[in-house]
């Protein structure tokens, strides 16, 4: 399909069937796909057109629809059209004949490979782990296809052509449907012949998302939507604070409560279960709950803040040191200090955090989202006592994600099963969280300080760098804990240990207190707060050299022609350098992270303290782009998330308690305040790499140094939206 | 008591306490799971259904308070302006991770029922009510665009 042809295929049609329950299809028909009544020349030839798996991740049906396992969750980020598209142009698909279904949660087949030995999906891998998995799978169907037809017409295999979903041989045809099973039967070549990049037809093209039909009529089926027949619905009753634990419950009332199935205690909480989601919530409040805080965290979030600040005093955990940084400081140059601020933050995904579970002595089925499915197959395996491979997983679309379903303990899912366990399999269980639950439920993106000095030469140039970052480890103690090669979370300084710009001396170090608040990957994890510090102090020196901030960059990116690539292409398009009318600011931004290239310029109009932003124009460079609008649409919804964060999320606790509760308080970006975004991606060339995170750490320094630029005001703290001078 | 409505134009008799919130009797009760719950405080509209036509935050509304009327969800929202939307949204495949949109959609057909071409300002004043955290607003803004113009007769 060329791009021109999109016009009359862009209408889709809802095409969503279960699949023996274990799934669903997605995809939408399209009048362009070839259907098997038309063709085949020679049907004699061929038996019935029937099923046939190709291999673990392509299944051809008798409809001649493809469809391919996608063994990562769709949390909005694309996957199920992406991953289809590497496929469908291996194979020489047809886009209209092409489906997406999730894969079981199975180890022998499904592994991230960027996660060594686990399902998953997080770090922006889905697409960079799976091309060339997919494109030697589809490869190596295609092959078998194209076998199975020399085969049966009798013609030599270099007479067989594949076309957009068609085998061709001379006057004889056949759809992908009528050669499966015969296809199915022959030996896969061990090196299945690769497209060169230049023969692509569909990678790099606007193909239609195959999601939207069903997200678009309601059909779209998301964990919350999931009821098996006769199931409670759950709620839990969990500690105000974190680390507290149940000390005696009375559940008389709520127990009395008509609708009510059962109260029983997890070591999560106490658990309500009812008919209804109504019922179960309105007996919970009639709870009557001592908690026992002796191992809580009681500290609220300013006392975290002022323990964290409290270390930058001293030297951390070395991350970098080139040079000599210190003596460098001491040398004479104009030196500037500054402290940096970060809250904790709720991912706040529009769906309440979610699961239903139906356990029997022998097996154990779950419906949920989850991005580390493997890792929730062995928690419920250590609960239940069945074997992982008893443990069936559902997966469903998320209702968004951002890093909060990916919960090395399996969180929310433990916590089903536990509450499945603790009523012995009497019906199926639906947990279902409330707003307050989900606010309140930590695996928070952890408070983050930083104190940075650097100092500029008489010439203008940076001579010196010198952060100091205190930040709680996020996979310290967990699964994950095998991605540390020292007493160092590489995810605490991710993005300023690699700072790019050439500056002879720098220094990065990092203390990782611990506090009893959960923390978790946040959409880009530590690029979040350490971009900001990066690339805001880098304006301020720049200040303080007298120089123009996107300049500076490019004259300091010399040897990083990736990010040099992006930071032109960002200022060109965003007309750096014309005049922008009173009150008006520009900030630019350039940040790498997740192997991806981002550059973001911010325009601003600061009017008596009232901050509107106008305009981001972003580039990308994130390899080939299978799916450019995709790419778009991610970096869109990423400076979106980086934006509503820079202005008013936060996190906070009073004496351990979360003072927010619902988006009453905790307020996300809203229409009124998103920017006109404009996204370029830069080509180059190289193997594909991902967009779900990269957006949003450039965001929030462009912007802030976008207000920098209108009014001279430094902002150090975030969220900022209340603070604009 | 049994309460009886009009639900995307077919009689339904639920019975369920009064209080209970509209959005889960519709879903829990009805089994029209398309309508989503994410706040229970009519913050984020992404319960929004159609109550006699008028865009209605189903998370806060008793059921009771439904007796007799009609209630519109997206699965059974039809006319001019819903399919315009529907089919914008497509073109311009504004859903990520699409948990909001049957809200989003829900609103933006109200506004063009009531305004066929509306302004941006007036798109961000309709549809302000609605959070999408994957903030595909950016696209929500333009495709109300793109079902306008379709709506008004101007080329899209």
């Amino acid at each position: 399909m060329k791009p021109s042809d999109l016009s009359s295929t862009r209408r889709q049609f809802l095409k969503v069937s279960a699949l023996g329950g274990a799934g669903f299809l997605i995809g939408c028909s399209e009048s362009s796909a070839p259907p098997a009544k038309e063709t085949a020349a020679a049907p004699s030839l061929l038996p019935p057109a029937a099923d046939a798996d190709l291999n673990a991740f392509i299944k051809v049906q008798a409809d001649n629809t493809v469809t391919v396992v996608v063994k990562h969750l769709d949390k909005g980020q694309g996957v199920t059209t992406g991953l289809p598209a590497i496929v469908a142009e291996e194979l020489d698909a047809n886009w209209g004949q092409m489906r997406a279904e999730f894969a079981p949660a199975d180890p022998s087949r499904y592994n991230n490979f960027a996660f060594g030995p686990v399902q998953g999906t997080g770090g922006s891998t889905s697409i960079a782990n799976s091309w060339m998995q997919l494109r030697q799978a589809a490869a190596a169907a295609r092959a078998m296809l194209a076998q199975a037809a020399a085969e049966a017409w009798g013609v030599p295999l270099e007479d067989i052509d594949i076309t957009a979903g068609l085998v061709k041989a001379g006057d004889q045809q056949a759809t992908f449907g009528e050669l499966a099973a015969l296809a199915a039967e022959v030996a896969p070549p061990a090196e299945p012949q690769l497209k060169a990049p230049e023969a692509f037809k569909l990678i790099g093209t606007d193909l239609p998302r195959l999601d939207s039909a069903a997200k678009t009529d309601g059909s779209a089926r998301f964990t919350i939507d999931v009821a098996p027949e006769g199931a409670w619905v759950a709620v839990v009753a969990h500690p105000p604070r974190f680390g507290a634990t149940v000390a005696s419950v009375d559940s008389a009332a709520a127990e009395a409560l008509e609708g009510v199935h059962r109260v029983v205690l997890i070591p999560r909480g106490v658990a309500v279960l009812a008919d209804s989601y109504f019922t179960a919530n309105k007996a919970r409040s009639l709870l009557k709950i001592e908690w026992d805080f002796a191992n809580a965290e009681n500290r609220g979030s300013a006392e975290i803040e002022a323990d964290f600040t409290a270390l930058l005093g001293g030297p951390g955990l070395e991350a970098r040191s080139d040079g000599d940084a210190d003596g460098a400081l001491d040398s004479g140059d104009r030196v500037l200090e500054q402290d940096f601020q970060f809250p904790f933050l709720a991912h706040a995904t529009m769906e309440p955090m979610d699961c239903i579970v139906d356990l029997s002595p022998e097996r154990c089925e779950i419906w949920t989202a989850s991005q580390i499915p493997t890792l929730d197959q062995g928690t419920t395996a250590a609960i239940t006592g069945l074997t992982p491979d008893k443990i069936v997983i559902h997966t469903q679309f998320a209702g968004g994600s951002f890093g909060r379903r990916a919960v090395p303990d399996s969180d929310f899912v433990a916590e089903a099963v536990m509450i499945a366990k603790a009523i012995e399999g009497a019906a199926p269980v639906k947990l279902q969280w409330s707003r307050e639950d989900d606010m309140r439920g930590g695996r928070y993106r952890p408070i983050a300080v930083h104190r940075i000095r650097g100092a500029v030469s008489e010439d203008g140039k940076i001579t010196a760098w010198h952060q100091r970052i205190a930040s709680q480890s996020i996979i310290k103690g967990t699964a994950f804990e095998v991605m540390m090669t020292s007493e160092l979370d590489p995810s605490v300084v991710e993005g300023s240990r690699q700072l790019p710009y050439d500056i002879p001396n720098i220094q990065v170090e990092a203390h990782q207190p611990e506090t009893g608040v959960p923390v978790l990957w946040w959409r880009s994890v530590g690029h979040t707060h350490n971009a900001y510090v990066t690339e805001v102090f880098f304006d301020q020196l720049a200040r303080v050299a007298g120089r123009d901030p996107y300049e500076m960059r490019r004259d300091m990116l010399a040897n990083h022609p990736r990010h040099l690539a992006v930071l032109n292409r960002a200022a060109e398009a965003a007309g750096w350098g014309t005049d922008l009318g009173p009150n008006r600011g520009r900030g630019i931004a350039v940040h790498e992270s997740f192997n991806s290239f981002v550059a973001e310029v911010a325009e601003v109009t600061v009017d008596n303290g009232k901050l509107k932003v106008d305009r981001i124009v972003c580039a990308v460079d994130c390899g080939i782009a299978i799916t450019p609008d995709v790419v778009k649409a991610q970096m869109e919804g990423g400076i979106g998330y980086g934006l509503s964060a820079a202005l008013r999320e936060a996190v906070t606790l009073t004496n351990g308690e979360v003072d927010q509760g619902n988006f009453n308080a905790y307020q996300p970006l809203r229409i009124n305040e998103m920017p006109d975004i404009e996204v370029h991606i830069v080509n180059s060339g190289e193997a594909p790499t991902g967009v779900g995170e990269p957006g949003t750490p450039p965001s929030a320094p462009a912007v802030a140094n976008a207000i920098m630029d209108a009014t001279g005001q430094v902002i150090s703290r975030l969220p900022f939206g209340d603070q604009i001078a | 008591m049994p309460i009886e409505f009009t639900l995307n134009g077919k009689p339904v008799s639920i019975d369920a306490p009064a209080d209970k919130p509209l959005l889960w009797a519709i879903r829990e009760d009805a089994g029209a799971t398309g309508t989503k719950f994410g706040c229970g405080i009519a913050m984020c509209g992404a319960c929004t259904v159609h109550l006699d036509g008028s865009p209605t935050r189903s998370c806060v509304l008793p059921l009771s308070a439904v007796a007799g009327r009609s209630v519109t969800t997206v699965e059974g929202v039809r006319g001019d302006a819903a399919m315009a939307v529907r089919e914008a949204w497509r073109k311009l495949d504004v859903v990520q991770c699409g948990y909001c949109q049957s809200g989003q959609m829900m609103s933006a057909t109200a506004l063009l029922e009531s305004n066929p071409s509306p302004t941006d300002e007036q798109i961000d004043a309709a549809m302000s009510g609605n959070l999408c955290r994957c903030a595909t607003y950016h696209r929500i803004r333009a495709a109300i665009h793109v079902a306008a113009k379709q709506l008004t007769g101007e080329n899209a």
